[in-house]
């Protein structure tokens, strides 16, 4: 029994020996994961400290859960949940489908230098910057003389400054996002439907079924677990809504509609330095995160899919 | 495919429909692009004068002069241009050197160092605990903290991975008979045999860094290192009081900016994806396929 461990332990110098390039090689990497992402995990703790800077971790002192009923107390919190869960439910009815239904009618185009012309056109804004696309949107929506202003107020009959009202804020955020993204996101659906049997098309044709009708019964089937994967694992990211496109797009008349966990981190932690409890708000988000991810796998393999993870 | 499945009348007008509604979408999606690099060489009386147009009656230059002659913005352009050569550099450094070691079956501790990697996709710090880290390194308003806190995507990492281990063993297990070691097998072998791979994932890097706003957002207050992406937020969208935050202004940055100026701006943003564009499409549909099948 004894000369097991010191057995192992030879073998594993020996391994190390035999190795020593690899592990030199590994080192590099092996610090970064535990610099930058195992490091600030530990920092974690601060969410139960009132953590000051001069002191550090070891020296702060704990208050257990004190930030945490300060966030859920305050008014901000619902507010944060609100504007979240509704940005996502949004993301969820609109922006959700619109990479399908380009899918599907891409699928049907069949000169192919049609569709590889919008196929390369629409996948471009996927490679542009957030801070370009809020660019183009405050160019063209300024009041300053903006196209899409002047549009807007000619077929309305009143000026209307969509950057600056509350009320379409969220259509503003939607609207981007599928600008950008939709055509992008037909990738993976194009790629399910590259593999679907022309044979069932020739057998439906016989049993009379027009156009709609095969991308009913056939097409749309076809791609299913494709969409209910994505759509799982979009739960997973629920709480997710992408810092930079609502940071870019606040201001100070919409912020009581755009203001999201993300950004409050941000703000609170590192524009106001309110560390610890920052870090709370952040770890509740990243918590429920976790959970809905899990939750969302073990869907994904109710599915009969092998699992994300 | 045969082509009665497509003849009847009702097929006819769902065609119509498809190849317009398709034709407005690709229209919709160039468009902005068009309408901001037409209106970046009109001069500023065209554009108060004409609502809507994508080539100016007069081309001028002065927009784009403007910028090359503004210390800030040119500044802001090198910065962008050395993190996004520097950065990507680093990012292949550090992915490489770490996806070989764990591509090997005999290395001692993959299976320890790839759990390490997963569970790191799966939680995180948060923005405030990896913001003082950065701090507590000395790191800020630095270079290294626009290269250094995301020097490895896991997600890329397990990929290239997956792709060296894919390699035919035979290969290595020759040249280590004829008396390669580790780092030549890398060196000599596999790096030469990945070339289309590390050239997709140095182009994705690229296109981050380029891209990146969030990172010098938090890291870098020094206006003199702000990356372009940063000055393109002052200058768009910052400029206005009716939108956005006159607090955050960089009082450096007298000249207000007119229309044109800040449609060239967004152009210099956007022409360096614009010319990798097509060398990056050649590979990101499989590129996303490889990404669909991870583990």
């Amino acid at each position: 029994m004894a000369a097991m461990p010191m057995k192992r332990e030879s073998n594993w110098k020996r391994q190390i020996k035999r190795n020593k390039w690899l592990y030199v090689l590994v080192l590099p990497g092996f610090l970064y994961f535990v610099i930058f992402k195992y490091l600030p995990m530990w920092g974690i703790v601060i969410a139960f400290q009132d953590y000051q800077p001069f002191l550090g971790i070891r020296d702060s002192q704990w208050v257990g859960m004190e930030n945490f009923t300060n966030f859920f107390s305050n008014p901000d919190f619902f507010r944060l949940l609100r504007n979240t869960l509704v940005l996502a439910l949004y993301d969820l009815i609109f922006f959700f489908p619109a990479p399908i239904i380009i899918a599907l009618l891409l699928n049907e185009i069949r000169v192919a230098f049609f569709k590889r012309t919008i196929q390369t056109l629409v996948y471009v804004p996927h490679f542009v910057s957030m801070v370009i696309i809020a660019s183009i949107t405050y160019v063209f929506l300024t009041p300053q003389g903006g196209v899409l202003y002047d549009l807007i107020s000619w077929i309305t009959g009143k000026p209307i400054d969509v950057l600056a009202s509350p009320g379409s804020f969220r259509p503003l955020i939607i609207v981007q996002m599928m600008w950008k993204e939709m055509g992008w996101g037909t990738i993976i659906f194009l790629a399910a439907l590259a593999g679907v049997d022309t044979e069932q098309y020739e057998a439906s044709i016989v049993d009379g079924a027009g156009r709609l009708r095969r991308m009913w019964h056939i097409t749309l089937p076809a791609i299913r677990t494709t969409i209910v994967i994505l759509l799982i694992l979009r739960l997973g990211n629920f709480l997710d809504t992408g810092f930079e496109q609502i940071y870019l797009m606040t201001n100070s008349l919409n912020r009581d509609v755009a203001d999201v966990f993300d950004t409050y981190v941000y703000t609170v932690g590192i524009t106001q330095g309110a560390f610890s409890y920052s870090t709370a708000v952040g770890l509740f988000k990243s918590v429920v995160g976790i959970i809905l991810v899990l939750g969302s796998n073990k869907l994904a393999k109710k599915f009969g899919h092998p699992g994300i993870y | 495919m045969n082509s009665r499945l497509y003849n009847s009348p009702a097929g006819k007008v769902f065609d119509i429909f498809n190849y317009v509604m398709l034709g407005i979408l690709g229209i919709l999606t160039v468009l902005p692009f068009l309408y901001i690099i037409g209106n970046s060489f009109a001069t500023e009386a065209e554009i108060t004068e004409r609502s809507f147009f994508l080539i100016p009656k007069v081309f001028s230059f002065s927009a784009y002069e403007y910028i090359f002659s503004s210390s800030t913005i040119f500044r802001s352009i090198g910065v962008s241009i050395f993190v996004t050569v520097a950065g990507t550099l680093v990012n292949l450094f550090f992915t490489l050197t770490m996806a070989y070691p764990l591509s090997r079956s005999d290395f001692w501790g993959r299976n320890v160092m790839m759990n390490m990697v997963i569970f790191s996709m799966l939680f995180g710090g948060g923005m405030i605990p990896t913001y003082l880290v950065i701090r507590g390194l000395g790191l800020l308003d630095s270079y290294w903290a626009l290269m250094l806190p995301g020097a490895i995507s896991a997600f890329n990492l397990i990929v290239v991975k997956n792709f060296f281990q894919q390699m035919p063993p035979g290969l290595e297990e020759a040249a280590r008979i004829d008396g390669c070691s580790d780092l030549g097998v890398l060196w000599r072998i596999v790096l030469p045999l990945s070339k289309p791979v590390i050239a997709t994932f140095a182009l994705f890097y690229a296109v981050g860094h380029w891209n990146n706003f969030f990172s010098a957002l938090l890291y870098i207050s020094d206006s003199d290192k702000w990356p372009l992406q940063v000055m393109l937020r002052q200058i768009v969208l910052l400029s206005q009081a009716s939108v956005g935050d006159m607090a955050n202004m960089d009082p450096n940055f007298v000249q207000p900016p007119e229309q044109s100026i800040k449609m060239a701006v967004i152009v210099v943003g956007t022409i360096p994806i614009l010319l990798v564009y097509p060398f990056l499409q050649k590979h990101f549909a499989k590129g996303v396929m490889l990404g669909s099948i991870k583990g």
